[in-house]
């Protein structure tokens, strides 16, 4: 069998080699960016903006961890804290985390790797961007004003009747960002079912696919109940009347059913999309086929479904009934059933393989361990006994932040290492990319490892001071956070050198299989000179052709 | 393919048909995002219901099951006069389009006046929550509660009533330009996003005029 | 051909308006906990002549049919698994 990358695909050309022209030369000035329908360049507007919001969350991290350092709330007042909290948690989850892989490696790649020339809807996809800054503008708004202090979770009462703040702008800010990825959700599901390129069968997508796909649905059918549970808060904090309201028998209750049933699914949106990246990474730089695609692709599917029937896990001590607590805890402990089947095939996957250790790699690699050891964790908080005790404490913030930051903001910079020479055409230095990878990791771990342990030992989250005997943790926890911060700044700056002077990429630096390893980098506006056709499955990587091909190259 | 026919495929298809599935897949899933936008108000109400059943039936009582039924009548008449018209558009025949559409944004007119006039009626009776709000009887509270949802939800389909009309009249606006000749895609889907409202309020009479029974 | 005959549509009119007055009529009858089974009946048989006939939903390819019941199935769990919880407090 011929195994040559090119072996799975035949691309019809019209003439010549790679036409010159680009999509980022193809029209100059900002009003060619402003009113572009490109997915490619869709996908770097949103690279920028979630940028911004990225450093603003950030910095309100730092604050948090400043603060932390000492048991005394000395740095800034307890409710100047609460608003750091709040904006960290809202600007991440709804103005980072779920844009991210999405809107900005998604929007870039999905109609690549199909074969097509844009996604469906490609006015609808600027509209989204557009959508997504109105959104963005509003939050700030927000912020400047002086922000909003009850979480990033609205529970009421407190956000309709007692909270100072000001909510209603930053909930205006969620609802019209929820619509951004409603229409980016239709998008992508409608162009995986309807635009893949002849040949392309489902079971022949590539993993990223089937994990975007599996993302677009959670998009779709939890994003609306979010959005009307908040205008329903807003218009209660507004006029006094609402459903949450106990005065009229309301049930604050009813709040945090109709917020988790949105934002549990919402953990899958941040997660399902980096696991999609992984399975790029793992079978590239092992030079293997995936072990057991199939169950790759399910799982993500088993795991968008079962995502949602697992809300109630969240409500354990809300004086929800036991028997639902019972139940929301054995249909969470389900969930671990397919992440399982991906560790374990991704781990399959590495054995025998032929390994390099490249940047995007190393990402893949801190993935697998640090995912594993949030989602074990998350089986410790799925159980209702051990959720009683660590409930509000750092132990659920740890759990998390191993699987958004740790899972997803890996994933994210692995990817985006991955994909960085097709979006620019350059390569960016790989020793400092190794670095970087090296300094993330293990910053993250004393930043959040400690933090077990203090959850565990019952420091609550939310607080601003704390008692003395905490201290050593929370000043380890604090030092990690700033090895952390060094680790993201080196592939900002990194990143911005190598568009001027980074090596010049080629087609397919990682000699990857996908479609969009097949045209040029930067791709030509249309993605492909010609209509691709499929004739194979994906990964076709084989360690011993690629060797043999080097040989004969050099 | 002539000339005329491809100047309708936008660029990211390859022929009308793709673009005529994808474009009805998109509104499929759309609706079924609506669906669950609504359905935090279903949620809502039907939580109450089964908390508050006795106070709900009696509030619904209160609501005047004419106004309801009569505007399920105003609409599911619109609903036909919607699909008739997207028949029209499939058959190329301009002008009855344009009658059809015009007079199923009439029916989606006569519709928000019917409400309108309720509205006012149930200002009148003191039954809109915070504005005066009376109640005869225990668990003022609770029926508060009720008419809450009753406003939040026949509001929230208000809303999309108004937007299916401005849509229907643009697009009767356009087809008088001749714009559907080539492509009735834009008549088909707004179409569907029509009879998704109409479906809604399909459940919203029964659910909040006849609760009780009278 | 997508559209059906005119007079398809006129008859699923019809088989509508005749259940809205089964439906309004029924609810001056007292049948207990039947009264709210009956009316939810009527309206799900509703919305399935406007969706087989109006929307098309009949003839429609797969792929769409199961879109609407994704819609209708997510709604159900939403309501099923809170409601499971407020009836057992």
């Amino acid at each position: 069998m011929n195994a040559t990358p090119n072996a799975t695909t035949t691309i019809v050309r019209h003439s010549g080699a790679y036409a010159l022209d680009n999509y980022l030369t193809s029209g100059q000035g900002v009003k060619s960016w402003l009113l572009t329908t490109d997915h490619k360049r869709i996908g770097i507007l949103y690279l920028w903006t979630i940028l911004v919001f990225f450093l603003i969350a950030a910095v309100a991290a730092a604050l948090m961890r400043i603060e932390l350092l000492t048991p005394a709330g000395d740095l800034v007042t307890s409710e100047t804290y609460n608003k750091l909290f709040t904006i960290h948690g809202v600007l991440m989850v709804w103005f980072f985390l779920i844009p991210s892989i999405p809107t900005v490696l998604g929007n870039f790649v999905i109609p690549m790797m199909i074969g097509a020339r844009d996604v469906a809807f490609p006015r609808l996809n600027l509209f989204s961007w557009y959508l997504f800054v109105a959104a963005g503008a509003l939050a700030l708004w927000s912020l400047i004003h002086g922000g909003v202090d009850t979480g990033w979770t609205f529970y009421t009462p407190y956000s309709t009747t007692y909270a100072n703040s000001h909510v209603i702008s930053m909930a205006a800010g969620i609802f019209v960002a929820g619509f951004s990825s409603i229409i980016t959700g239709i998008n992508f599901i409608v162009t995986i079912h309807k635009m893949r390129a002849p040949g392309l069968r489902w079971f022949r997508l590539p993993l990223f696919i089937w994990a975007l796909y599996a993302t677009s649905l959670i998009l779709v059918l939890a994003t609306p109940v979010l959005a009307i549970t908040l205008a329903l808060m807003s218009v209660e904090r507004l006029w006094g009347v609402g459903i949450f309201d106990p005065k009229l028998g309301g049930d604050p209750i009813l709040f945090q059913h109709l917020f988790w049933f949105y934002s549990h699914p919402a953990v899958y949106i941040m997660i399902l999309p980096g696991m999609g990246v992984i399975s790029e990474l793992i079978t590239c730089f092992s030079r293997k086929r995936v072990f057991g695609y199939a169950w790759v692709g399910c799982s993500s599917m088993a795991i968008a479904v079962l995502g949602f029937v697992v809300w109630g896990h969240h409500m354990f001590v809300s004086s929800q009934s036991i028997y639902a607590g019972m139940i929301f805890s054995l249909l969470s402990f389900l969930v671990a059933v397919p992440s399982g089947i991906k560790v374990f095939n991704w781990t399959a996957t590495l054995y025998k393989g032929s390994i390099t250790f490249q940047t995007p790699m190393l990402y893949a690699l801190g993935f697998i361990g640090l995912f594993t050891i949030g989602g074990l964790t998350g089986l410790c908080v799925a159980t209702l006994a051990v959720d009683v005790h660590v409930h509000d404490t750092y132990f659920v913030i740890a759990h998390f932040h191993y699987i958004m930051v740790g899972g997803m903001v890996m994933a994210f910079m692995g990817g985006l290492h991955y994909w960085w020479p097709k979006i620019t055409g350059r390569l960016y230095p790989e020793f400092w990319g190794k670095l970087a990878a090296m300094i993330t990791f293990i910053g993250f771990n004393l930043t959040f490892f400690p933090q077990f342990l203090l959850g565990y030992l019952g420091m609550p989250r939310r607080y601003h001071a704390y008692p003395p005997e905490f201290q050593m943790l929370n000043v380890l926890s604090s030092a990690g956070a700033s090895i952390l911060g060094v680790g993201y700044m080196l592939p900002l700056i990194y990143f911005l050198w190598s568009l001027k002077r980074g090596r010049v990429a080629g087609p397919n630096p990682w000699r990857a299989t996908g479609l969009e390893w097949q045209t040029g980098s930067p791709p030509p506006v249309h993605n492909f000179e010609g209509t691709p056709i499929v004739t194979a499955s994906p990964y076709m990587y084989d360690a011993e052709a690629d060797r043999e091909l080097h040989m004969a190259n050099a | 393919m002539n000339a005329i026919a491809t100047a309708v495929v936008a660029e990211q298809f390859d022929d009308i048909e793709q673009q005529h599935s994808a474009a009805k897949l998109g509104m499929w899933i759309f609706l079924a995002t609506e669906v669950m936008f609504f359905g935090g108000l279903f949620l809502a109400y039907t939580v109450y219901r089964f908390t508050y059943g006795h106070v709900f039936a009696l509030a619904s009582r209160h609501l005047d099951d004419v106004f309801g039924g009569v505007n399920t009548a105003v609409l599911l008449f619109s609903s036909l006069l919607m699909a008739l018209a997207v028949r029209a558009a499939e058959l190329g025949r301009r002008k009855q389009l344009v009658r059809l559409l015009l007079a199923t944004a009439l029916f989606g007119v006569l519709f928000m006046t019917i409400k309108a006039f309720e509205y006012r009626k149930d200002f009148v009776e003191h039954l809109v929550p915070r504005f005066d709000f009376r109640w005869d009887g225990p668990d003022a509270a609770n029926a508060e509660l009720f008419f809450w949802i009753y406003f939040a939800l026949t509001g929230l389909h208000a809303i999309h009533v108004t937007v299916g009309i401005a849509l229907i009249l643009v697009l009767a606006l356009l087809a008088s330009a001749g714009k559907f000749s080539q492509n009735f895609m834009p008549v088909e889907i707004t179409g569907l996003y029509w009879h998704f409202v109409d479906i809604v309020w399909v459940f919203l009479f029964p659910l909040l005029y006849l609760a009780g029974h009278r | 051909m997508t559209t059906s005959p005119p007079k398809l549509y006129w008859k699923t009119f019809v088989a509508l308006a005749v259940l809205l007055a089964i439906t309004w009529s029924v609810s001056y009858v007292d049948l207990g906990s039947f009264n709210l089974i009956f009316a939810l009946g009527i309206a799900v048989a509703k919305a399935i002549l406007i969706m087989l006939f109006f929307m098309h939903i009949r003839g429609s390819s797969r792929l769409l049919h199961f879109v609407a019941a994704a819609g209708v199935l997510w709604l159900l769990i939403l309501l099923s698994l809170v409601l499971g919880d407020y009836m057992t407090r």
